[in-house]
């Protein structure tokens, strides 16, 4: 992956300079430490900064057509490349490197704006018309790349993080309220908006043209499923055959690089499964991951007994809480949004294990519970369907204890007061969010913490705000369906890819590559019928049946364990918090920030110092309040790195 | 201080967040409010069975003994006098 920002006078807005640029792409360091380059003309500036990974030679950007009249700058990688170069010098196109992304400015040539429908890749993209005077940027079906956009004093200015876009805005930067209260809702904001008021990003699937002074944007991909009982209707078995295949090609062509590709290794069955692939398709990976000392939260065995199967070499990092309260800050610098987890912080030293290892590429397994129907979240939704059918079943007990076995302290322990948590929604099974109702609910305690300043700020529902995005057909999906889209489009997009991908991946200068999240997977998987993604309560089950040949049964049968990390315990030690905490979080540091109540923080920091803040809601609401106030010590009063240990 | 002010003080400060004695009524219901879910309920118990020195058992873990400051006075009256 790589960095990619510029500016585009759209209406009278000044000529960039390379000034500018150069500040922007300095910003994007990180994103690309191998080179950097731009493109300028009077109406464009074109930066990148360039993690080599492909053509090392010859690869580098801005890239330009034959006859120099479209530039590209470009994050990511087309995976497809090798066969469209073909077609495309077939149809005489000359090519100048070796590199994916020179496809893209013949592809342009030939098909306009829908040159985007042939890729298969993750990217975020900026291509330059000179003849048309048309800047097109682009971002991929899903949103594994970032694209942020602001436009100001006719001027669009654009990058791949917001970091880069600061130096060339003339508003100082600013919390947007609206995205504060999507993250405590949603985990993250959600839709175009972003922490920063006047910022935008793009959508997944979603691609901008900016042209004659006009700025439009337009879907040319989503998420879709059937609304006429269209699902494969091949026996489980070539079903199961049909999406290994599928997979399996997915794998073989993220495996295209001009440097080693690694895959992350958790022990569960997603990234087993990659592993197994590539090791199918002629490679030994070297595989990385994460330790804890905490036995509840480690997956050492499992990951033992993956290396072990498949003969791969293997490298672990173990992740302290102590390391993860000293890493916190730089993490947030890198998600310019805040954090309801502490999860995405060993994602980041797990990337620093693969660059320390002298690597920049790996595979690695998200997608898989979206696209193919993994999450707790799926089964809960099937469990409070059932007690809503049948509110006197003797069975709603023992299926709740079945929920969360992993767990020491859960929703399920409590049982009549498990209602509470499970019975959201209860009412109205048919309601466009009843899946996400409890965990959304569950996450709105941390708005209590809001000052009555800041809660006067909120004009909008940040469901409402969901529901009235949603696609015209929703309401016609399986409800199961309905779930997954959800899951995709919120916590997927905006968190798992982003805060907790993209950006830990960066922080290191490591591209992940998700073979789950292959358009070819999503689309075939969005015809199974949810009864074979979910049997009963057996998740994902068409993919351990795809696999069952290839895997140990004790790996295909473990119950699946969320990815968790320490939270409150991670930045108190002996009840004493990191002196940046209680700065922080100090009465004069809340009331200046200005968005939480003081007294409400200093009794939950009472609570915590007394070892009392032991549940889902208190970790949330520290992480929450801590990373935002963090957020704004850096971006809003201008701190940057200061927190950051070297 | 009486076992009603010790868990409602409790409660405002550990769930509520706030001193504000105002902001929580003895018979109110936890549920019904939003206050308690079952994991907080599992730290109102830990609370419980420290401070008062009482054991609860699971099958006394339910909304008629523990769903607001009264009915907790109540249940550890009981519990004491057992």
């Amino acid at each position: 992956m790589c960095g990619i920002a510029g500016i585009h006078c759209t209406s009278g807005g000044a000529q960039p300079q390379r000034d500018e640029l150069l500040q922007m792409a300095h910003q994007l360091r990180h994103r690309g430490p191998d080179g950097d380059g731009y493109f300028i003309d009077n109406h464009v500036g074109l930066a990148h900064t360039r993690l080599s990974i492909i053509d090392l030679a010859t690869g580098s950007q801005p890239i330009h057509n034959e006859d120099r009249s479209i530039w590209v700058v470009f994050n990511g990688e087309i995976f497809n490349y090798v066969e469209l170069r073909q077609t495309l010098e077939a149809q005489g196109h000359r090519f100048y490197t070796q590199s994916d992304t020179e496809v893209l400015v013949h592809l342009y040539e030939h098909y306009g704006t829908d040159f985007v429908h042939q890729l298969n890749g993750q990217f975020s993209i900026a291509l330059w018309d000179q003849k048309q005077r048309q800047l097109v940027l682009c971002r991929d079906r899903v949103g594994i790349l970032p694209l942020f956009y602001a436009e100001q004093n006719g001027r669009l200015s654009f990058a791949s993080e917001i970091k880069a876009l600061l130096p060339v805005l003339v508003r100082a930067p600013e919390l947007n309220p609206l995205a504060l209260d999507q993250v405590m809702t949603f985990w993250s904001p959600v839709g175009d908006s972003t922490m920063f008021k006047g910022v935008l990003q793009l959508l997944p699937g979603e691609m901008l043209i900016a042209r004659d002074g006009t700025v439009r944007r337009q879907r040319y991909w989503e998420w879709r499923y059937p609304t006429d009982e269209s699902y494969h209707c091949g026996t489980v078995e070539q079903q199961a055959e049909e999406l290994r295949a599928l997979l399996s090609d997915a794998t073989r062509i993220r495996l295209r690089a001009d440097v080693p590709v690694g895959a992350y290794l958790s022990g569960g069955l997603d990234s087993s499964v990659l592993t197994a692939l590539i090791c199918a398709n002629g490679i030994q990976p070297e595989t990385y991951s994460i330790r804890f000392r905490d036995a509840q939260l480690d997956e050492g065995t499992h990951q033992q007994r993956m290396v072990e199967h498949l003969g791969v070499p293997y490298h672990q990092v173990e992740c302290s809480e102590a390391d993860i309260g000293r890493e916190f800050p730089r993490a947030i610098w890198h998600t310019e949004t805040p954090i309801l987890r502490t999860a995405p912080v060993p994602m980041m030293l797990l990337s620093g294990l693969v660059r320390t290892q002298g690597a920049k590429v790996v595979l690695t397994g998200e997608g898989a519970d979206e696209v193919l129907g993994g999450y707790d979240i799926f089964k809960e939704a099937k469990l409070r369907r059932f007690w809503a059918r049948n509110p006197n079943s003797r069975w709603r007990p023992l299926l709740l204890k079945r929920l969360y076995p992993y767990l020491e302290i859960n929703p399920a322990r409590a049982q009549s007061y498990s209602e509470a948590f499970f019975g959201a929604g209860l009412d109205a099974p048919g309601g466009p969010f009843f899946a996400h109702l409890p965990r959304w609910s569950t996450t709105a305690h941390c708005k209590q913490f809001y000052s009555a300043e800041f809660k006067a700020c909120l004009n909008e529902d940040a469901i409402l705000q969901l529901e009235h995005r949603l696609p015209c057909t929703y309401t016609q999906w399986h409800a199961f369906n309905r779930a997954q889209y959800i899951e995709a489009t919120t916590l997927m997009s905006n968190y798992l890819l982003c805060s907790q991908g993209d950006r830990m991946l960066m922080a290191n200068s490591v591209e992940g590559r998700f073979p789950y999240l292959d358009h070819r997977v999503i689309e075939y998987a969005a015809r199974i019928h949810p009864n074979l993604k979910m049997k009963v309560l057996n998740e994902k089950y068409l993919l351990k049946r795809a696999m069952q040949k290839e895997l140990p049964a004790d790996i295909l049968q473990r119950h699946k364990q969320p990815y968790r990390a320490p939270d409150i315990p991670a930045f108190f030690q002996d009840g004493v918090a990191s002196e940046y905490v209680n700065e922080l979080l100090s009465e004069a540091g809340i009331t200046r920030s200005g968005y939480f109540d003081a007294q409400k923080v200093s009794f939950l920091l009472k609570k915590i110092r007394q070892g009392r803040a032991i549940g889902y809601k208190d970790n949330m609401a520290f992480v929450g309040v801590l990373s935002t106030q963090i957020w704004h010590y850096m971006f809003v009063e201008k701190h940057g790195r200061a927190l950051i240990n070297h | 201080m009486s076992i009603e002010h010790q868990v409602k003080n409790y409660i405002l400060e550990n769930f509520l967040f706030t001193d504000d004695q105002a902001a929580l009524d003895v018979d109110e219901s936890f549920l019904a409010k939003g206050i308690i879910d079952s994991t907080g309920m599992m730290e109102v118990i830990y609370f419980l069975e420290d401070k008062f020195s009482i054991k609860i058992d699971d099958a006394e873990m339910i909304p008629e003994n523990l769903d607001s400051v009264s009915s907790i006075v109540s249940f550890i009256g009981r519990k004491k006098n057992a």
